[in-house]
């Protein structure tokens, strides 16, 4: 049986990473889960300085998901290298970094930083609802997804993923721009913007007013996405968004994803990412599949 | 810090203890045994649609066994207080640092839904062999109901503030301070912001040491997502931006450490 899956060269023992933020570099988590048995691991989003993110409270719980609006605070690249890199290469697992900035050189700064690091692939995060420069800015318009990419993927030496967002009319649109850029891989959907009242403080839940929405109840939207750009470009996508369990993960796999994210769910049970791991494979037992790549976009 | 489990817990029972106060004691596996005043759990809901833990203080450890005293305050909690002996919740812990006891004399001092973890400390406390002083202050402050004083009243003076002035000082907890004269070398605080902002404020003007345990918003419990931060004078291990986790270097704080 083969679980193995291939991002832009990159061999994945199988398809199961971490969502970008739920995970940090995954210190906390090695605790409940062994890390060893996934896929790739993707660390929060590293900036070229440290930030300090958002005012509290940051988050706030939703019916079936979550509104955050963390801020993307982060240590910086410098600390990032010298502490989470050789953390992570400890284990037997490949090590995604996402890569947030407020400018493109922001941007460069870190991918350059990263070059000459032992990580294996780049995401490029182009689509954090909750920074008020950068992030989702580069996200949202066609010409500048392909501008960033471009920029970006002159000077990475490892693949780069670019990180959709879903707050846009037609996401296949932002998919062929960061296609047409040169990105190895898509990864698909970051949160949608959301707001939450609290009623008794009559105020907003999260300081920042706004924040993404994540968890189950966003599933069905990333899964058509994740369908639909699938339809729309030919590199492999990273398909996230509401994944709980091994289940969840195969409608995305089903629908075009060659991997798979598991964010939010990490805080309802901290060992989610691993029993995704297991429950894909009592599913290609019980189906007799042999190589999970024949599940790509099967569901055509 | 030993480290934290997961586990699926039995309730050996649960009590109305106030009109919206709960005592719940659950059997554990290595979660009690690993815990200290201070901690506090994650407990989960049955019900899929909130993914959230919600964060709760130790009230007391007894071997395998822990208690946790919790008030309604919205769906999760309400589900919570529906569970009765024998039903099962997942629950994550110990997490978070506790208190750390020092042999000074001490101020123990609960607001609210603050005063369980005082229960565990006052009991620590006074069977600390390296805590030589006089069994410890306790003020409490309350809306207008009371709850958990007789039973923290095994272990030091209890003294009460009810905002109503239905028992003991009319007004706060620093207002009883005050008026009942209690002086210590220590203040442990657990409660409202603004009240322990005003204990600060108090700690400082009479250069008592003071700890503060703080709540905040939180997501994954154990220092992963940075939700739960609080503004902090030095710079925090994990982010270097002085925000330190309330729920990894927290939620126990020296006063000084932390701006309110």
């Amino acid at each position: 049986m083969n679980t193995k899956v291939n991002l832009a060269g990159v061999e994945l023992k199988n398809p199961v990473m971490t969502a970008s933020g739920t995970f940090g570099s995954g210190m906390e988590y090695s605790e409940f889960v062994d890390l060893n048995k996934l896929g790739a691991v993707v660390t929060k989003g590293v900036a070229n300085v440290p930030w300090p993110g958002n005012p509290t409270p940051r988050i706030a719980e939703t019916y079936g998901g979550m509104i955050n609006a963390v801020g993307l605070q982060n240590p910086g690249i410098e600390v990032f290298a010298k502490r989470d890199i050789p953390f992570l290469r400890q284990y037997d697992t490949k090590i995604i970094v996402n890569v947030c900035g407020k400018s493109e050189e922001d941007y460069i700064d870190v991918v350059e930083r990263l070059a000459d690091e032992p990580v294996d692939m780049l995401e490029i995060n182009i689509s954090c609802p909750n920074v008020k420069e950068g992030g989702i800015a580069f996200g949202q318009d066609p010409k500048a997804v392909e501008k960033i990419t471009a920029a970006v993927k002159k000077r990475a030496k490892q693949p780069v993923i670019m990180k959709l967002s879903p707050n846009v009319t037609d996401i296949t649109e932002m998919a062929r721009a960061a296609e047409a850029g040169g990105a190895d891989v898509l990864s698909l959907i970051n949160t949608l913007t959301g707001m939450k009242i609290d009623i008794n403080r009559r105020t907003f839940a999260v300081a920042n007013k706004t924040g993404g929405l994540s968890g189950p109840a966003i599933r069905p939207v990333a899964v058509r996405m994740v369908y639909q750009t699938a339809n729309a470009v030919k590199i492999p996508i990273i398909g996230m968004g509401g994944i709980t369990c091994a289940d969840d993960a195969l409608e995305f796999i089903l629908a075009g994803a060659t991997a798979v994210s598991v964010g939010t769910a990490n805080f309802h049970n901290p060992k989610t990412t691993q029993e995704v791991v297991e429950g894909i494979e009592n599913y290609m037992k019980k189906y007799g599949v042999d190589d999970i790549n024949s599940l790509i976009g099967a569901v055509r | 810090m030993a480290g934290s489990f997961r586990e699926n817990v039995s309730i050996i029972s649960q009590k109305r203890i106030a009109s919206d106060v709960y005592s719940m004691w659950i059997k554990t596996d290595n979660i009690a045994k690993n815990s200290r005043a201070g901690q506090f759990i994650a407990v989960y809901s049955n019900d899929g649609s909130r993914l959230l833990p919600r964060p709760i203080s130790i009230c007391e450890i007894d071997g395998d066994n822990l208690r946790i005293v919790y008030r309604t305050v919205g769906k999760g909690t309400n589900e919570f207080s529906g569970y009765e002996a024998g039903d099962k919740l997942d629950v994550m812990g110990p997490l978070g640092n506790g208190y750390d006891k020092l042999d000074k004399k001490a101020i123990l001092i609960g607001g609210g839904i603050g005063i369980p973890p005082m229960l565990e400390l006052a009991k620590e406390l006074s069977s600390d062999e390296r805590y030589s002083e006089a069994s410890p202050e306790i003020v409490l402050g309350f809306r207008d109901e009371l709850f958990l004083q007789d039973e923290l009243a095994a272990y030091g003076r209890v003294t009460i503030a009810t905002e109503d002035g239905s028992a003991g000082t009319k007004g706060n907890v620093l207002d009883a301070i005050k008026a009942e004269n209690i002086t210590g070398d220590v203040i442990y605080a657990c409660g409202p912001t603004p009240m322990l902002r005003a204990i600060k404020a108090y700690a400082a003007e009479n250069g008592i040491e003071c700890y503060l345990s703080l709540e905040e918003k939180m997501a994954c419990g154990i220092g992963a997502c940075l939700a739960c931060v609080c503004k902090s004078k030095e710079v925090d291990e994990h982010s270097h931006v002085h925000n330190k986790r309330v729920c990894k270097e927290g939620p126990v704080f020296n006063a000084e450490e932390v701006e309110l």
